[in-house]
């Protein structure tokens, strides 16, 4: 139904021709947005209901009984749907370690919150189909239980910094929305993120659509293409520091893509982005000492190279 | 009357302030509006979530930004 208004839209409205190369990709073009964006709007809206179940004060009163492994893993899921602002993540580390929660816990959250959300799945679900995006999801729910598993082991407490538990803090009330909050949060969310999200979201069809020409990203494909092994620790060293949200990673990905990057290494480019930036890394050391932050940055990398290489072999 | 918009300084938090004077302007009356940034104020408030909107010493909304109109409801 959907492949019909794009067939007419692009080949009768517009008069281009079906067996022509320009004809072909803008039929493309116009099918995968509209797809894409009622997709988008359907799954953020449909998520950010659920959130509205599960605020972060919520979270933390889940999370506070929680022993480890069963707490990591809870921890992993509640990030999925719980947004990552970088500002919200000091407060949040305070208020978790604060109620209890075990550190490694509250690590599992901090790395599947930015990595792992609704955009990231429908993008990938709308562009390369579900096996790419499942593997995502469930690899990156692997590495946030995995990380915070070891973080955890590694009984690093002594590693945060000291005000954080000295800070006193206010009791942590849980806020009660009706039903007919819930759903004009989840309407203006969804609206707020579509609005913010949809240039690189046509940016990133557009690039699926007529990959060619000049890529920025040459310096990133010469070492890291398809016959180098160790593309994958390269391209995860560089998107590490690099900062951007899900759907910014999409057009670059297909850029990549386009250009032979095996699919696991470009996977490991976009956990390695979104998980972990530059940017956090000058927020979290607010919270964190220098040695357990490297610690914190270093698992998670290395979880990451490893899916990579993982991917890589079964893609 | 007194505003605080509780925000370590993100776009959010800066949108929250800007809607909070609006809305303070609009309503003509006489409120003061005062970004919080320091954390340790932040959590005696409790609040997990920035930007948080603190109307008179109570939380009136956190996690998001809150419209003008809804500030202005909240300092009527």
């Amino acid at each position: 139904m959907l492949k019909k208004f794009a067939d007419d839209l692009v080949f009768n409205w517009m008069s281009f021709k079906p067996e022509t190369h320009l004809g072909k990709s803008i039929n493309f073009f116009v099918y995968d947005t509209v797809k894409v964006f009622f997709l988008l709007s359907v799954i953020i809206f449909f998520v950010a209901m659920i959130r509205s179940y599960f605020p972060p004060e919520k979270t933390r009163r889940i999370l506070s009984h929680r022993q480890q492994y069963i707490g990591n893993v809870f921890a992993a899921l509640l990030g999925i749907v719980t947004p990552f602002c970088s500002c919200s993540a000091i407060p949040l580390f305070i208020g978790f370690v604060e109620s209890g929660v075990p550190l490694g816990v509250t690590f599992s959250f901090l790395v599947s919150s930015p990595m792992i959300n609704e955009v990231a799945l429908v993008l990938l679900l709308g562009l390369f189909g579900w096996r790419i995006a499942f593997t995502y999801i469930g690899t990156g729910l692997i590495i946030a239980v995995l990380s915070g598993i070891i973080i955890g082991k590694l009984k690093m407490e002594k590693y945060v910094q000291d005000y954080v538990y000295q800070v006193k803090v206010g009791s942590f009330e849980v806020e009660n929305q009706s039903f007919r909050q819930k759903i004009e949060y989840a309407k203006d969310y969804s609206l707020g993120l579509l609005k913010k999200l949809w240039p690189y979201i046509l940016a990133g069809i557009g690039i699926g659509g007529f990959i060619h020409g000049y890529v920025p990203s040459d310096f990133l494909v010469k070492y890291a293409g398809p016959d180098n092994p160790l593309a994958v620790p390269v391209a995860v060293l560089i998107g590490v520091p690099l900062y951007s949200n899900a759907a910014g990673t999409i057009p670059i990905v297909q850029a990549l893509m386009g250009k032979g990057m095996p699919m696991g290494t470009v996977l490991a480019f976009m956990m390695a982005v979104t998980a972990l930036s530059f940017p956090e890394a000058v927020i979290l050391k607010n919270v964190l000492k220098m040695r357990l932050l490297l610690l914190f940055f270093g698992i998670v990398a290395l979880a990451i190279v490893g899916v990579g290489y993982f991917f890589n072999t079964i893609l | 009357m007194k505003i605080e918009i509780l925000g370590m300084g993100c776009s959010n938090c800066n949108k929250l302030y800007q809607n909070a004077l609006e809305a303070v302007k609009q309503s003509g009356k006489d409120v003061e509006v005062i970004k919080v940034e320091d954390i340790q104020k932040i959590m005696a408030y409790g609040v997990m979530s920035t930007p948080a909107l603190v109307v008179d010493g109570v939380v009136k909304a956190k996690g998001k930004v809150s419209k003008v109109d809804e500030i202005k409801e909240l300092i009527k």
